[in-house]
């Protein structure tokens, strides 16, 4: 009898190997279909009107001209008159006609009167903001931060952040929405298959059981595509008025003035250690900004916690797109927040920031010993303890170069998961999950899974997601995907392969227990050769094939991972620029399942990582209300030519594997913009508070113009 | 965008003939690489489109008794590949080199980089060149003016040239060629641009009814000893934050004669004439290069937010200096 438990390292076959993405071929032809590719018969194509005020109250919505204009075959109002718009870019009408052209078109002519209220789309701190713009966010206390800070030898002080950005998937928002009768089928780019299903049939008032979902490949979501959003009702419902499938997806601008956006933290910090490094205490106020809505309460410190501490935070109440989950909420900002004093800490004391770091690793609590490890690891890919000099001790010359390190964290687990397994009397194996994948190599993963425990190839498994008529599964966010699909595959698969064991004993004359499914082979654990191939095996089904199901459970999977990663930047520092020289990531997971999926993970985090250091910024103008780079083209992303070099590292062997399966989407963008910013520091001698770390911000920072981490 | 006639002229006489009389009713189109994005966006709704490309005699690379001729439709990639060129006019090779992507290159032409409007974010969302709310309060002096211009920006122009051919042609002392109902005339690419007064004037000298034909350099011009340095936060796809042009006429290791033209500093491209004539009769070193760069950026005046580009612009010329002084 096959068991669910994961097989120990001399009994893994396909586990921790590295297998190139499946649908790799499809993607780099062009035959995958996502969702901005799905055409159906007699389409219309949908658009939207959106708010170009920042704040205003909707007094009237007249759509008589636009409904009149030529191709013009539904529309749909999609904000009460009387009620207030919050942000520039929020939708009001969506209509759908014959092209795209016509659409856009007929969108124009629709008349919307707003009275304009005052606004605030800037990114202030509370005080400047104003009391009626804040909302309180929690105010925390551990041991005594007062008396500890008056026993420090070294205090510092300073203020640090991140301002917004956006998520900027590649593949917009949006939808294809398609009836027949009361059916309703909706292709989608979509993080959550299976939810957003039920959430259309809440807001059409139709039975979930009408609604079908598929997402078949995504462009990109990092958190902002949990929902149906407004879209996707308006979408279905041009759909229904004009009695055609409708396809509506959002564009550049959209994208970027509401699609998603991750908040802003700022936080002004004290914090204190003993001569020989000790960290005492930490007090911080901090405030952001996530649009009209408030909380968010930032995990600061984070990771390396003092032992005192204080902490506050306040919301700023904007007029700007809401935030939305990204990737890791709240933890690449307040990694900065933390990561940066702590390296201004070792600056002041001085000391090493290494050293300083592996000195206080106990208070990164239980994880402490591979925190310790990690670090190691990455010192030594990226030859710390030869490169690393003390701030301010360069060689000649405008351009300097740095070291920075930065540690973080992320939780995982698994999301509620189903799956079924079939094994047809053919040989041929399918596993169905209501899951997708959003390019972090799912399928593959499920494959896998299955083949593992079958010995078959992953080419032998036929892997069904995206699509809400399989298994219900949770929303791909959390990095809880591979968790939860890892378990519900290994235990449906186990599941079916123990029926498959029990048809097949009587032929090889043993006891199902005794069987195994091994390298093509269903046999005799003990005695090999006692075997049938695969296909005979499955052929003793008859007509029939083997359904079984399996779920997710806690038994195969943890949470709670940790990662240390090392940049080396060069600064110009007649000109600002930073390039980055190299960048190295040494991540834990629990079980790596497929190691080059992993860590392709790991360089996706750090090129997005390199781009929020660096480059990314939504720009408000708090005059007109509007974002001013709502394009691709001010609204900057790093290109292949300005990520460096990257070397990954995964940890693995006793001590993680197992831990079982563990989530690793989120984690490793955590740390790149903390890493880059004390390399920076490192460089330059000075603390560039804020990311992105741009030129204008570095020369003033060189000039002493703007606040220091220095005490 | 709104919808357009579009014509295809092959001559010259019949693309001028489907020109009007105002840049609303006709417009130029090269590889539109600008001009669409611009009407997609409707900045710009001109009624007829007269797309240029079949016009032969406005494109090729020829050397004549006069000088040089670019036609006005070579492309940047074709400017980036000529190996004449990239001997006799390194900085202008390298500059068109630089304008980033590939499909940039391929589709961008001559002319309508030295014709391309300006990337100022409020023109671009639609608040005009001169960049007024409705109540027409200028508002790039409030607003953000990270990439507005530090020098010439007494307003009402805030903007700067985006263009980073012009500012090495105007250093090797080119002249555009310009057809129009009266005939041909030449001007020199220098005075072809200005600093509008009004929301009615465009940025250059070039009627609605006209057609820049080509690009034309002196005979002589291969003599100076061009470099181009521009500061660009990213590698790719990005505009340079500043950039310097510089030509030399170089006598026995001393500057005889120096031309130093800034890019996205000012409305027009910038030509320094206190760092040239800082830096006439000295050798091209780091001390006259750094005084040089020094003397450019003396008359600017940075706004709220744009104060480290004067820092990026004195960079800028003096090593755009040491590197025509190296070649
Ligand atoms: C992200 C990005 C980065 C860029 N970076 C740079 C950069 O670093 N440096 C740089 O120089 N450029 C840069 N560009 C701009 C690019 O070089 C220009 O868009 C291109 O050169 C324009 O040429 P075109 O032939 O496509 O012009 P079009 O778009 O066809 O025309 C542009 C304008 O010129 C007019 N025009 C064109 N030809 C003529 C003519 N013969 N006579 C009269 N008027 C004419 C048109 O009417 C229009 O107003 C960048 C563009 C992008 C999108």
């Amino acid at each position: 009898m096959a068991d669910y438990h994961w097989p120990p390292a001399d009994k893994r076959f396909l586990i921790g190997k590295s297998f190139t993405r499946l649908d790799g071929p499809a993607k780099s032809s062009g035959r995958a279909k996502y969702a901005y590719d799905i055409n159906r018969p007699g389409m219309l194509y949908g658009r939207m009107v959106f708010s170009p005020h920042a704040h205003a109250k909707i007094k009237s919505i007249d759509t008589a001209a636009a409904e009149k204009m030529p191709g013009v075959r539904a529309v749909v109002v999609m904000f009460e008159p009387g009620k207030e718009v919050l942000w520039a870019g929020q939708e009001i009408v969506a209509l759908a006609a014959d092209t795209e052209d016509q659409a856009r078109d007929a969108a124009r002519a629709v008349k919307v009167d707003y009275e304009v209220l005052p606004h605030l789309v800037s990114d202030l701190t509370p005080e400047k903001a104003g009391a009626g713009r804040t909302s309180a966010g929690s105010e925390a206390k551990e041991g005594d931060p007062d008396a500890a800070m008056a026993t420090a030898d070294v205090k510092i002080e300073g203020t640090y952040g991140a301002g917004i950005i956006t998520h900027c998937c590649l593949e917009a928002h949006g939808q294809v929405t398609e009836w027949e009768a009361d059916k309703l089928t909706m292709w989608a780019s979509s993080q959550n298959v299976t939810g957003i299903a039920g959430e259309m049939s809440k807001a059409l008032s139709i039975p979930a059981s009408n609604v079908r979902t598929i997402t078949q490949y995504m462009g990109g979501g990092f958190g902002s595509k949990f929902g149906a959003d407004p879209w996707g009702p308006a979408c279905a419902n041009l759909s229904k008025k004009a009695g055609r499938p409708v396809k509506m997806m959002l564009e550049r601008d959209q994208e970027l003035m509401e699609a998603g956006a991750r908040p802003s933290i700022y936080a002004k910090v004290r914090l204190g250690a003993k001569k020989d490094g000790t960290l005492v205490a930490w007090d911080s106020e901090s405030w952001g900004t996530s649009g009209p809505q408030g909380g968010g309460n930032p995990p600061i410190p984070y990771v390396m916690r003092a032992p005192n501490r204080r902490t506050k935070h306040t919301a700023v109440l904007t007029n700007t797109g809401p935030g939305r989950a990204w990737r890791a909420p709240n933890h690449p900002q307040s990694c900065v927040i933390t990561m940066c004093a702590l390296d201004d800490l070792a600056a002041a004391i001085p000391m090493d920031p290494l050293d300083f770091f592996l000195k206080n690793i106990e208070f990164t609590g239980e994880r402490g010993k591979s925190y310790h490890e990690e670090l190691l690891k990455a010192a030594d890919m990226i030859d710390w303890k030869k490169k690393w000099r003390p701030r301010g001790t360069q060689d000649s010359g405008p351009v300097k170069r740095g070291l920075g390190l930065s540690i973080h964290t992320w939780g995982g687990g698994g999301h509620q998961s189903n799956a079924t397994c079939t094994i047809h009397p053919d040989g041929s194996v399918e596993i169905n999950i209501g899951s997708q994948d959003l390019g972090t190599g799912t399928r593959t993963i499920i494959a896998l899974v299955a083949g593992e425990t079958f010995g078959l190839p992953l080419s032998a498994i036929t892997v069904n997601i995206g699509d809400s008529r399989y298994p219900a599964s949770g929303a791909s966010g959390g990095s809880t995907t591979v968790g939860g699909v890892s378990a519900s595959t290994r235990r449906a698969a186990t599941n079916a392969l123990n029926e498959l064991l029990a048809k097949v004993a009587p032929y090889l004359d043993a006891k199902p227990d005794d069987l195994e499914a091994a390298e093509g082979t269903v046999r005799v654990a003990q005695d090999p050769g006692r075997a049938m191939t695969w296909n005979q095996a499955c052929a003793k089904l008859g007509a029939t094939p083997i359904a079984a199901a399996g779920q997710r459970s806690l038994d195969l999977i943890s949470s709670g991972v940790g990662g240390a990663q090392m940049a080396e930047v060069t600064v110009d520092t007649e000109t600002g620029i930073v390039r980055i020289e190299e960048i190295v990531a040494v991540q834990d997971c629990g079980l790596v399942l497929n190691t080059k999926t992993a860590e392709s993970q790991v360089f996706g985090a750090l090129i997005m990582g390199v781009t929020y250091a660096l480059y990314e910024e939504k720009l408000m103008d708090e005059q007109t209300g509007l974002c001013l780079n709502p394009d691709m083209e001010f609204y900057k992303l790093a290109g292949l030519a300005d990520i460096g070099k990257f070397r990954v590292h995964m940890m693995t062997g006793p001590g993680y594997d197992e831990r079982g399966v563990i989530g690793l989407g989120e984690p490793p963008v955590v740390s790149p913009g903390a890493a880059i910013s004390n390399a920076v520091a490192n460089a330059i001698g000075v603390r560039v508070p804020t990311i992105p770390i741009t030129p204008a911000k570095v020369l003033a920072a060189l000039e002493g113009a703007s606040g220091t981490g220095r005490a | 965008m709104e919808a357009f006639a579009y014509a295809r002229p092959t001559s010259q006489k019949e693309a001028l003939a489907s020109l009007g009389a105002s840049f609303e009713e006709s417009a130029v189109l090269a590889g539109g690489t600008d001009l669409l994005s611009l009407m997609k966006n409707y900045v710009e709704s001109p009624k007829r489109l007269v797309d240029i490309r079949g016009v032969k005699e406005f494109g090729g690379i020829t050397r004549g008794a006069e000088g040089l001729r670019i036609g006005a439709t070579v492309t940047l990639q074709e400017l980036a590949d000529d190996a004449g060129l990239r001997k006799d006019f390194p900085g202008l090779v390298s500059a068109a080199a630089a304008v980033p992507s590939m499909q940039i290159r391929n589709m961008g032409t001559v002319a309508g980089d030295l014709c391309q409007r300006p990337r100022c974010w409020y023109f671009r969302n639609g608040f005009g060149l001169l960049a007024r709310d409705a109540k027409g309060k200028p508002l790039v002096p409030g607003g953000d003016n990270r990439y507005h211009a530090i020098l010439g920006n007494e307003g009402p122009a805030y903007f700067v040239n985006p263009s980073s051919l012009a500012p090495v042609l105007i250093a090797l002392g080119a002249e555009v060629e310009i057809a129009g109902e009266k005939g041909t005339r030449k001007e020199l690419l220098e005075r072809f641009y200005r600093a509008p007064r009004t929301e009615h004037e465009r940025e250059y000298t070039l009627a609605p009814s006209e057609i820049v034909t080509a690009v034309l350099l002196p005979k002589g011009a291969e003599q100076w000893r061009t470099a181009v340095y521009e500061v660009r936060e990213k590698q790719a796809l990005d505009w340079p934050l500043a950039a310097a042009s510089v030509a030399l006429r170089i006598d026995g290791g001393t500057v005889r004669e120096a031309r130093i033209v800034m890019g996205h500093v000012a409305p027009v491209p910038w030509r320094a004439q206190e760092a040239e004539r800082a830096l006439a009769g000295k050798a091209p070193d780091a001390e006259s290069a750094a005084k040089a760069g020094e003397a450019a950026v003396r008359g600017a005046h940075p706004l709220s937010g744009n104060k480290y580009k004067v820092q990026l612009a004195r960079v800028a010329v003096k090593r755009a200096i040491l590197e025509a002084g190296r070649a």
